[in-house]
């Protein structure tokens, strides 16, 4: 008697379990193409991290469903690399989803793949604005070049009332990008942009004296700057003052590139008085990005602050958890694309949507401007943009169409 | 007749096919079949086995030390890209031709100039080649899209039978492993011709082939230009397997790594490219994947050690075995 009732308790219990086991069973295999070797480990480690901070955070976001993360490095950006490393993903592995793609190369090489095996993917960074027409597959969580600079340019009419301006701009695509879309918006609010000045490429950090001195001789009331996160902004800091460009009347603006949060401090005073449009930096003020921030620093040590790149991870894992939640757990890439769709998030970066029409985010761009408060940088909030769409295919410009 | 002299015997015998030179063909027919899912990765590795036999020719064959090889691999690779792109030539076989057409021409041309000099300055000026190439590339965005590249690149069927496997690279790897036998068979005849031996005969001793009256820079303008035209036909094959080009195809990181590739497997002979590409090449797609954030550690303490130990490459180790064997039977 005894022994059958424990029995019976026994197989109660084993059915739970099994029920229980066969809900965790339901594992989404995620893919994560990333440079990290090379040159782009900075940022890969930046979204890398932001993604962890998400599930630390949200233990719960993926409901009973288990997500596997399989990372690859997708080395140089050549494209080749990346298509490969997303090739094996999905033949070897089995993903359901693709996520990561720090240079828009490695997204555009890969789009063909994404289409080919119907498989849906999240773009954590690649910024040139036509990815996201290269397959009905892709969404993106992180921003295009027309976001900041189209952004910057009504802001310098509006807020900074700004008459003329020069455009100083790596040569390459996305700085071929924020010139276009800057001069679009400067001009369309009756400002005149009076000369664009190509500084050399993204490999290495240039001498820009040259390139200040003719837009100094110009005499703009803004000069506006783009150029790769990361050293190049520190070089261009330092030679604007060392110019004296400051006492010159001429402002320096730009996107957030120019002032990466984890190398804000070491660019000491020459950074103040920049004014940047970027839908992200550390010192938003909004209770998600403090825990955000505030974990960040428990984890990876008081000095290391996270940047633009690594909530575009945090809100990549958003958007999946999101997915697969919509889903339950069973990845049909129509069903996952429609889920991505419209989804909302209160990211720390403030509200965000995935536009349903062109699978691009939709976000605030914020102005700041940097100032010293008790002996560190801290970027000061000085206006919002809400809402801002890519406008790159919101006006049909160029490749966008 | 008598039996020959041990050294003509060779000398006449060295050109012949020996049995094992089936192995490597036989070798990557297997791996067609054994690995269905590395077939992206394969196709890679026989682009870069043809883009190192190139190099080989000039390199290994001439003594030309050039660091821009990748100026050629990058013609190829833009001329069937912008082909495509510009005016839909998706044709693939005839898109290769023009590819070591172009390629082929700029090495003869840039040829003509460079190869006055030799050394330190030669280096010099092939990476300068390159360097303007890739900047042109840079300026001509409308065309090449610069640093984005030409996307969404497809092809006509190979032969008209054979249609592009976007997924699985089935069709590209068969398709890229015969134009590379081809490819191999044509370099094999080159340098075992007198044209072959003429150039062996410019990288040991320059004097003495200037002194017999060979046309010494003729020579090497000629072989510069061959070896343009196969590393432009590499560079083809890399833009229709990957339906994708940009600026990275004329960059240092290809021409280096190219370099690196040959003089591990043995620089001078001819199985050095295929033995190269595939250890480099397998050791860091395999440890990449196992440590994604760590492989390179590993690729540089196996280039140290083979650096340090075995000068001659991969190839090299294994001839100095097999002289040790040999020398053991007849000791």
């Amino acid at each position: 008697m005894r022994i059958s009732k424990a029995f019976k308790l026994g197989l109660v219990a084993a059915s739970f379990a099994a029920v229980a086991a066969t809900a965790q069973a339901q594992t989404v295999k995620v893919g994560v193409v990333l440079p990290y070797s090379g040159v782009g480990a900075e940022f890969a480690q930046q979204v890398d991290r932001g993604m962890q901070v998400f599930m630390k955070l949200n233990p719960n976001a993926f409901g009973p469903y288990k997500v596997e993360l399989i990372k690859r490095d997708s080395k140089n950006p050549s494209g080749a690399e990346a298509k490969t490393a997303v090739q094996e993903l999905i033949t070897q592995e089995k993903v359901d989803i693709l996520t990561g793609f720090i240079y828009s190369p490695d997204a555009i090489a890969s789009a063909s793949l994404f289409t080919e095996a119907k498989k849906p993917a999240v773009i954590m960074n690649a910024g040139t604005a036509w990815i996201t027409n290269l397959s009905p597959m892709i969404a993106r969580v992180s921003f295009s070049m027309w976001h900041a600079g189209h952004a910057m340019g009504e802001a310098s009419v509006k807020n900074l009332k700004a008459k003329t301006a020069v455009v100083g701009y790596s040569d390459f695509p996305p700085g071929r990008d924020s010139l276009d879309a800057f001069k679009r918006a400067f001009e369309a609010n009756g400002g005149k942009v009076i000369d664009a000045i190509p500084m050399g490429g993204p490999g290495q950090v240039p001498d820009f004296t040259p390139f200040f001195q003719r837009a100094k001789d110009r005499k703009p009331d803004v000069f506006f700057v783009f150029v790769p996160s990361g050293d190049h902004a520190v070089a261009v800091m330092k030679t604007y003052n060392a110019l004296g460009m400051r006492q010159a009347g001429i402002k320096l603006v730009g996107p957030g590139d120019l002032t990466p949060d984890y190398k804000l401090q070491g660019m000491g005073d020459d950074a103040v008085g920049l004014i940047t449009a970027h839908h992200y930096n550390a010192d938003l003020d909004n209770a998600h990005n403090k825990r955000f921030v505030e974990t960040w620093k428990k984890d990876y040590g008081a000095n290391a602050t996270p940047d633009f790149m690594a909530v575009q991870g945090y809100d990549g894992m958003a958007a999946i958890a999101h997915a697969v939640v919509a889903m339950k757990g069973r990845m049909d890439p129509e069903g996952t694309m429609n889920a991505l769709k419209g989804w909302k998030f209160d990211s720390p970066r403030g509200p965000i949507s995935i536009d349903p029409a062109t699978r691009d985010i939709v976000m605030n761009e914020y102005l700041s401007e940097v100032v010293k408060q008790g002996g560190r940088l801290v970027q000061k909030n000085i206006g919002v943009i809400t809402a801002v769409k890519d406008m790159c295919k919101e006006l049909k410009e160029g490749k966008c169409k | 007749m008598d039996a020959p002299h041990t050294a003509a015997g060779q000398l006449a015998r060295r050109h012949r096919f020996q049995w094992w030179e089936l192995l490597p063909w036989i070798a990557a027919i297997a791996a067609f079949f054994a690995f269905p899912t590395y077939l992206a990765f394969g196709t890679q590795l026989l682009i870069v086995i043809l883009f190192a036999l190139s190099l080989d020719l000039v390199l290994g064959y001439a003594g030309i030390v050039t660091l821009g090889h990748a100026a050629f691999f990058g013609a190829g690779a833009y001329t069937v890209g912008m082909l495509a792109s510009q005016l839909g030539w998706n044709e693939p076989l005839s898109g290769l031709l023009a590819a070591a057409a172009v390629a082929g021409l700029i090495g003869f041309v840039s040829g003509l100039v460079l190869l006055r000099t030799h050394g330190l300055t030669l280096l010099m000026l092939t990476l300068c080649t390159m360097a303007l190439l890739e900047q042109a590339a840079n300026m001509g965005a409308h065309w090449t899209g610069g640093f984005d590249g030409i996307p969404g690149l497809s092809f006509d069927k190979i032969l008209g039978l054979f249609s592009f496997d976007v997924l699985y690279f089935r069709s590209q790897y068969l398709y890229v492993l015969a134009v590379l036998l081809l490819c191999f068979v044509a370099v094999r005849m080159l340098v075992y011709s007198s044209f072959g031996q003429s150039l062996t005969g410019v990288r040991e001793n320059l004097l003495r082939m200037h002194a017999v009256g060979a046309p010494v820079r003729a020579r090497l303008v000629a072989v510069y230009t061959i070896s343009a035209a196969l590393a432009g036909v590499a560079g083809g094959l890399f833009t229709q397997a990957t339906g994708y080009v940009n600026l990275s195809v004329l960059g240092l990181e290809r021409a280096a790594g190219v370099m690196i590739i040959l003089i591990l497997g043995g620089y001078g002979r001819l199985y050095g490219a295929f033995v190269g590409a595939v250890a480099y090449m397998v050791l860091e797609h395999m440890l990449a994947k196992a440590y994604p954030t760590a492989w390179q550690l590993g690729i540089g303490v196996t280039l140290i050690l083979v650096a340090l130990y075995a000068r001659n490459g991969i190839i090299g180790i294994g001839e100095a075995l097999l002289r040790r064997l040999r020398g053991g039977g007849q000791a």
